[in-house]
C-alpha cells in the first residue's frame, strides 16, 4: 500500500463514514435498501489515448499528441486525432478514454454555439474555457461518475499564453510545461530542462519548440509501448492557430541490436 | 471488467488524491502571518512549482488549504461567494459590514461539516484579526472540527514544523507570541519552510506569505529549494 492509499484508506472506507443500515433500522424489519445496489457509475477507460505534451515558447504555446487509440494493449485505431481546436485561440488535448473525450468535444461545441448566439462581440478566452472544463470534471468526479481523461488546454489570447491541466479528479494546475501519462515521467524532465536552461519560455523560439517537442515524441515512441510514431502538433500564437497533419520523426534502432536482457 | 482484459492505466478509481504541500499561520499581537508553499505534487511527480493554496478572501480573512487541491479550490470559491454582498446569503447587505474573521472561521466549520459524509479532503487554516484587532488563527480537520490557536501548521510537513513553532512561538496565547514582532515572526516562518523543504519532498519551490494587519493584507513570495 503506497502513501496515498494509506492516507485515503482511513478516510474513504465506506464503513467508517456512512451510517450503517443496521444502525438505522430495527433487526426484525426489512431494510428499505434491501435488494437495491448502491449507485455505482465508476467505470474504467476502454479505448485510450496516451501522452499529451505541451510547452510555452516566445509568443505562443505548442502541444503534441500521437494518433493512436489503444484497446488495452491492442493498437486498435491508428488515426484518431487527440488535439481539438476549441476556438481561434485554444486547443484541447486529451489523454485517457476516447469516448469521454468525444463527449467533451461535443459539449464544448454546444457551449461555443450558445456563446455565439449572444453575438455581443465577446469570445471565450482560454482561461474561461479552462474554468468551464474544470467545473465539468469536478462535478462528474463528485457524482462518482468521472470523465476518464487528463486534459491539456493550450491557448494564446491578447498576447498572453495559457497552458493548463485538468483531470478526472478535478485536479488543476498551470505551468510552462505540461506532460500527461507516460510523458509525465519521460518527457516532462526534458521539457523542463529545455525551458529552464534557456531562462524561461520567453527565450524559447518557435524553431526550438518544434525541435524540443519532436525530441520528446521520439523518446516517447522509443519507450511507451502504447504510443505511435505518427502525431500531430498544434501551435497557438498571435493571430495563428495551426494543427499539423499527422507526421513522423526519424528513429534509429541500430543500437538495439547489441542490447541483451536489461541492456547492461 | 471483461474476462482477461485489463485497463492499461488505472485500476481503481478514487475521487480523492493527495497533492501534498504545507501551510502554517502565526497570530501576533496586532497582526497575523499565514503562509504556504506553492508546490503541487501527485505521487512522486511535481505537477507545477506554482499552484497557490493560500487565498485572500474578500473580507480580509486568509484561507489556506492543504490536502486535495481540487477540493481546496472549490471550498475557497464557495466561501468567497458566500461572503460577497451580491450572492448567496447576502451577508454584507444583511449586516452592512464585512464578515469578521471569527465569523468566517465558524462559516468554514459549518461548510466542512455540511459535507460530513463526502468530505472536502482539506486540512485548512484561517488567519486574520479578531474584533479586538488581535491576530487570530483557526485550524481545522476535514470535517469541520476547529479550534483557535496561536500558531498552527498543517499538511505534508506538519510533523516537522509544528514542534518548531511550539518551541519558538509557544502553545498558549499568554506565552511568547504576544511579544514577537512581525519581523521575528516572518523569520520564523521562513526558517520553518526552509527546514521542512530539506526533508519533505512535497514541500518546496516558493513560500507565498500573507501578512494581515489593520492596514490590509500584504503578499510576499520567497524562493525555496526546487529539488
Amino acid at each position: 500500500m503506497n502513501r496515498q492509499d494509506q492516507l485515503l484508506d482511513g478516510f474513504y472506507r465506506r464503513d467508517t463514514y456512512s451510517p450503517r443500515v443496521q444502525d438505522m433500522y430495527p433487526r426484525d424489519q426489512p431494510s428499505a435498501f434491501a435488494g437495491v445496489d448502491p449507485v455505482a457509475h465508476t467505470q474504467s477507460p476502454i479505448v485510450t489515448g496516451t501522452s499529451v505534451i505541451a510547452l510555452k515558447f516566445q509568443g505562443g504555446v505548442m502541444m503534441a499528441a500521437d494518433t493512436l487509440a489503444s484497446y488495452g494493449s491492442l493498437a486498435r485505431f491508428r488515426d484518431v486525432e487527440r488535439l481539438h481546436k476549441l476556438t481561434d485561440t485554444a486547443v484541447l488535448g486529451s489523454t485517457g478514454d476516447v469516448s469521454d473525450y468525444q463527449h467533451v468535444q461535443h459539449m464544448m461545441e454546444r457551449l461555443m454555439i450558445r456563446e455565439d448566439y449572444h453575438n455581443d462581440g465577446h469570445k471565450l478566452a482560454p482561461p474561461h474555457l479552462f474554468e468551464y472544463l474544470r467545473n465539468v470534471m469536478y462535478h462528474r468526479r463528485s457524482k462518482n461518475d468521472p470523465l476518464w481523461n487528463r486534459f491539456v488546454l493550450a491557448g494564446h489570447h491578447n498576447n498572453t499564453s495559457f497552458l493548463g491541466y485538468v483531470d478526472l479528479q478535478g485536479t488543476t494546475y498551470q505551468s510552462d510545461t505540461i506532460a500527461t501519462g507516460f510523458g509525465a515521467h519521460l518527457a516532462q524532465p526534458l521539457l523542463r530542462k529545455a525551458v529552464e536552461s534557456r531562462g524561461g519560455p520567453q527565450n524559447v523560439t518557435e524553431e526550438d519548440a518544434i525541435k524540443i517537442i519532436e525530441d520528446c515524441m521520439r523518446v516517447l515512441f522509443y519507450r511507451d509501448a502504447r504510443s505511435l510514431n505518427k502525431f500531430q502538433r498544434a501551435t497557438i500564437a498571435t493571430d495563428r492557430l495551426e494543427i499539423t497533419e499527422p507526421y513522423s520523426v526519424d528513429t534509429e534502432w541500430a543500437f538495439a541490436e547489441s542490447i541483451r536482457g536489461y541492456g547492461v | 471488467m471483461a474476462d482477461g482484459i485489463s485497463a492499461p492505466i488505472e485500476h481503481r478509481y478514487s475521487p480523492y488524491t493527495d497533492n501534498g504541500g504545507t501551510i502554517l499561520a502565526i497570530a501576533g499581537e496586532d497582526f497575523c502571518v499565514i503562509a504556504g508553499d506553492t508546490r503541487q505534487s501527485e505521487g512522486y511527480s511535481i505537477n507545477t512549482r506554482y499552484a497557490p493554496k493560500v487565498f485572500k478572501m474578500s473580507n480580509n480573512s486568509v484561507l489556506a488549504n492543504s490536502g486535495f487541491h481540487a477540493d481546496g479550490v472549490t471550498l475557497a470559491k464557495q466561501l468567497d461567494q458566500r461572503i460577497q454582498e451580491s450572492t448567496g446569503e447576502w451577508y454584507r447587505h444583511a449586516h452592512e459590514k464585512d464578515m469578521s474573521t471569527p465569523a468566517f472561521a465558524q462559516l468554514l466549520a459549518t461548510t466542512l461539516y455540511g459535507k460530513r459524509f463526502f468530505p472536502y479532503y482539506t486540512f485548512s487554516i484561517v488567519g486574520g484579526l479578531d474584533k479586538e484587532g488581535k491576530g487570530c488563527v483557526y485550524g481545522y480537520d476535514p470535517v469541520g472540527s476547529f479550534e483557535r490557536y496561536t500558531c498552527r501548521a498543517a499538511g505534508s510537513a506538519q510533523n516537522l514544523i509544528q514542534p518548531f513553532l511550539d518551541s519558538q512561538v509557544g502553545i498558549t496565547a499568554v506565552n511568547r507570541a504576544e511579544q514577537l514582532s512581525l519581523v521575528s515572526v516572518i523569520r520564523i516562518v521562513k526558517d520553518a519552510f526552509t527546514s521542512a523543504t530539506e526533508r519533505d519532498i512535497y514541500t518546496g519551490d516558493f513560500i507565498e506569505m500573507f501578512i494581515i494587519t489593520q492596514e490590509g493584507v500584504e503578499t510576499q513570495l520567497h524562493p525555496l529549494k526546487r529539488d
